[in-house]
């Protein structure tokens, strides 16, 4: 079944571009699916909308089972400020507020909506508007009325993002075009196929944060982006683009901060302590569409790939797709035993085909099944002190005596040794060849010691 | 879909692990044993495969005793086994080879708790025990190129378990009737302020422990272990630059006292310590500056022992005491982590 027979790419030699210290250089693999155009799938029958599929509070539904909706209605409202609303992603009828089974494996409750079957599926919901009029608070709240999380993984409240505290003043917007995991290239296709949606979220973005001037950043093999981008950027010279080297993570918010302006961000501070405000290819392209029209967030670009899909591509998809609809839509390989969602380096294997593609979601990954056991756990070796996760590790923070300390379960004494600075890029595992699971442990040790801390208050 | 694997992130690992690490590093002493044997013929090639036999089963009998899997397919044992060996003289009796070898990976890996928990080199270990219960044949060498090496074992080889060696003199008249004085190159420099040829250093024609003599090969195989990024190229950078530097400056100052720093860089074992002992990871610093730091203080403490100390020959000790403040050099030389602030003089960053 699998058609693409393409070998592995070769890691990217470094370029002199500029960068932060250390990282790794993993085959990007970028090639499956980087010459694909977006194009849209059909829909499929019922839509599973996870009512949190955003970091914070969970939406609260204001719908009912056998209640009609239309495309783009809101159908569950934001819970308080650390939350978002959430939108019928197709005219449908609600079928029931029922759990369903998730990316990261723990059930949540969700919306299940039956798709009308013939209906056309114009967006019937919402009005122009002209942003120009809006005053900073008032797109702040439009912000959050369109459900904007941060599409690049994380899914953060994106408005969240935009109100900073009173006494920081963001002077500096980044935009987030590296893409840097492995596989993905959402982020690429949307630099190269919307650069003036991007340049109307990028402005829309400053002036709501009072900045001055905003750097959008892309890797070394994404230049055909950059390239395009640079076409359509505003005469006044606020806007800029920076081609920086391609290496893992950087599209990490503290790496990409210090490839771009050279500023760092102070351990456990946002963003906006140093005057910068970051934000992802993907989120920005949505507001630039969604803010003047009034909408909300009901689909988004998924990277299909891997040497286990038959027609690999970027494809447009409504929010709460199942991943088996898109797998059987597009051929995968049958006995995939191994799925990925998001990339392979922060991804989660997927224990059902059922999960649906939320926010946050920017890719599918299926692994040949030659390929599970080179993914598969390899046997373990005690840590030789080789260093070479201390050289990988973009924080510079020394995963071995980390992974020592938790390997004795000696969870508080990582907090001195800045445990809680550790994002989970996967640096540390992926280079370690005792293939001790670093990652992993710095995971139960941070839940273990915020544990620690709930139970001492 | 009947079964499906779950695994947390990352689902990519680089190639590269312990096992091929060990294998390569196996790969690239091979050269050296070669020349080795070459060189002292039956004699080396007994030492090399019973050390290595030793190693390997002293530490698969550990593990049976405490209980656990074997680990003797991760390699490393052989590396032991091998580089001890190479630190032998090459007539050294077979029963005492035996013996250090026990002791090194016994005391010096396994009662620490195997690979990647012991504080020393295992080799090494084993060597500095050799070197004090049997002081003697420690310290008796053998004519390298000696006639009919490849038919006979020197006589000390065999040497009957628990006996004192027999006596080489006999055999020695036979091999080098114009008299061999039974002195190193370190030991003649030391002794007699008789310097030799760097050349012949370099291309190991003179007498030394079994491995250590060709210091050129060993240059070239640390090479190949540098491209293929499995050692820390620093180690060897910063133990041969700082020893050369340092016995540069002795040499300037009193040329007829002090041996010229090329002699330093190619005598003894300095070279293979350099290249194949400094850069054993679990006894080296895991931080580049730490890296720097200890590679240099090996380099300073072998010239210092060279040319101040009761032995002629100072590696070994140097390596030893290099790995015994490995960590506290760790310590001292933790990487300032992204987003804090280490000391007051680094400036706070600013919009």
């Amino acid at each position: 079944m699998p058609t693409t027979e393409t070998p592995t790419t070769p890691p990217t030699p470094p370029t002199g571009l500029d960068t932060f210290a250390h990282g790794v250089h993993p085959p990007d693999n970028k090639h499956y699916t980087a010459g694909k155009p977006i194009t849209r799938l059909p829909f499929p029958a019922e839509l599973t909308l996870l009512l949190s599929q955003h970091f914070g509070k969970p939406s609260v539904p204001v719908v009912h089972p056998g209640q009609e909706v239309v495309r783009g209605e809101p159908i569950a409202k934001a819970d308080g400020f650390m939350s978002v609303p959430l939108h019928a992603p197709a005219t449908g009828v609600i079928k029931r507020i029922d759990w369903a089974p998730t990316q990261k494996g723990p059930r949540v409750p969700a919306i299940y909506l039956t798709v009308s079957p013939g209906d056309s599926q114009e967006i019937l919901y919402g009005a122009p508007r002209e942003v120009e009029q809006l005053d900073p608070k008032a797109i702040i709240q439009a912000i959050q009325d369109a459900g904007l999380v941060g599409l690049g993984g994380a899914a953060f409240p994106t408005h969240v993002k935009m109100s900073p505290p009173p006494d920081h003043h963001v002077d500096t917007i980044l935009i987030n075009g590296c893409e840097c995991e492995p596989y993905l290239t959402t982020d690429h296709r949307l630099m190269l196929e919307q650069p003036e949606d991007l340049i109307k979220g990028t402005q829309i973005i400053m002036r709501a944060m009072g900045a001055e001037r905003a750097v959008i950043g892309t890797e070394s093999n994404k230049s055909d982006a950059a390239e395009a981008i640079r076409k359509v950027l505003p005469p006044d010279g606020s806007i800029t683009v920076k081609v920086v080297e391609t290496k893992y993570p950087q599209g990490a918010e503290k790496m990409l901060a210090k490839a771009l302006v050279n500023r760092e961000i102070p351990s456990g501070q946002y963003p906006s302590s140093v005057g910068l405000g970051v934000f992802n290819v993907a989120t920005t392209v949505q507001i630039g569409q969604l803010l003047p029209m009034q909408r909300g967030v009901i689909e988004r670009v998924v990277t299909v790939t891997g040497p286990g899909v038959a027609k690999p591509g970027n494809f447009l998809v409504p929010i709460g797709t199942p991943l088996g609809f898109i797998l059987r839509r597009l051929g995968y390989h049958g006995s995939a035993k191994y799925l990925i969602m998001g990339g392979p380096m922060m991804g989660d294997t997927v224990s059902s085909l059922d999960v649906p593609v939320t926010k946050g979601c920017g890719g599918i990954l299926v692994p040949r099944p030659e390929e599970i056991d080179a993914l598969a756990p390899r046997r373990q070796y005690p840590c030789i002190n080789c260093g070479r996760c201390v050289e990988a590790c973009p924080l510079h923070l020394n995963p071995a005596l980390l992974g020592r300390l938790a390997a004795k379960r000696q969870y508080e004494p990582m907090m001195d040794h800045n445990l809680m600075d550790c994002f989970e890029c996967g640096c540390c595992s992926y280079v370690c060849p005792s293939s001790i699971p670093l990652v992993q442990y710095f995971r139960v040790s941070k839940s273990m010691n915020r544990s620690l801390k709930a139970a001492a208050k | 879909m009947s079964t499906v694997k779950l695994h947390t992130s990352p689902h990519l690992h680089q190639p590269l692990t312990v096992e091929v690490i060990m294998r390569h590093v196996v790969y690239a002493l091979l050269p050296v044993c070669a020349w080795s044997v070459y060189q002292f013929g039956l004699s080396a090639l007994a030492l090399l495969a019973v050390c290595t036999v030793v190693c390997v089963g002293t530490e698969h009998l550990c593990c049976k005793w405490m209980g656990q899997a074997s680990t003797v397919n991760d390699w490393s044992a052989v590396i032991t086994g091998l580089l001890l060996a190479l630190v032998l003289p090459p007539g050294f009796p077979l029963w005492m080879a035996v013996v250090a070898a026990v002791f090194g990976i016994a005391v010096g890996k396994m009662f620490f708790g195997g690979l990647g928990a012991n504080v020393m080199n295992p080799a090494l270990v084993g060597r500095a025990f050799a070197q004090a219960a049997f002081t003697l044949p420690m310290t008796t060498w053998v004519p390298s190129m000696a006639p009919g090496r490849f038919t006979t074992f020197i006589p000390s080889t065999l040497t009957p378990p628990f006996l004192v060696p027999r006596s080489i003199s006999g055999w020695l008249e036979t091999v080098a009737p114009d008299g061999f004085t039974g002195a190193t190159p370190l030991a003649l420099m030391k002794y007699e302020q008789v310097s030799t040829d760097p050349t012949a250093l370099m291309f190991g024609t003179v007498s030394g422990s079994a491995g250590e003599t060709a210091g050129l090969l060993i240059l070239l195989c640390g090479i190949y272990l540098a491209v293929r990024k499995i050692m820390d190229w620093r180690i060897p950078i910063g133990v041969l630059g700082s020893a050369f530097v340092l016995s540069g400056i002795f040499y300037w100052l009193d040329a007829e006292r002090y041996p010229s720093p090329w002699f330093t860089l190619f005598a003894g074992g300095l070279m293979l310590g350099a290249v194949f002992m400094a850069t054993d990871m679990v006894g080296s610093p895991e931080t580049k500056r730490g890296t720097w730091i200890y590679a240099i203080l090996i380099g300073v403490l072998t010239v210092v022992i060279r040319l101040f100390g009761g032995l002629n020959e100072g590696v070994m000790y140097a390596i030893l005491l290099g790995n015994a403040a490995a960590p506290l050099i760790s310590r001292l030389t933790q990487p300032r982590v992204y987003g804090t602030v280490k000391s007051a003089r680094k400036k706070k960053v600013t919009a």
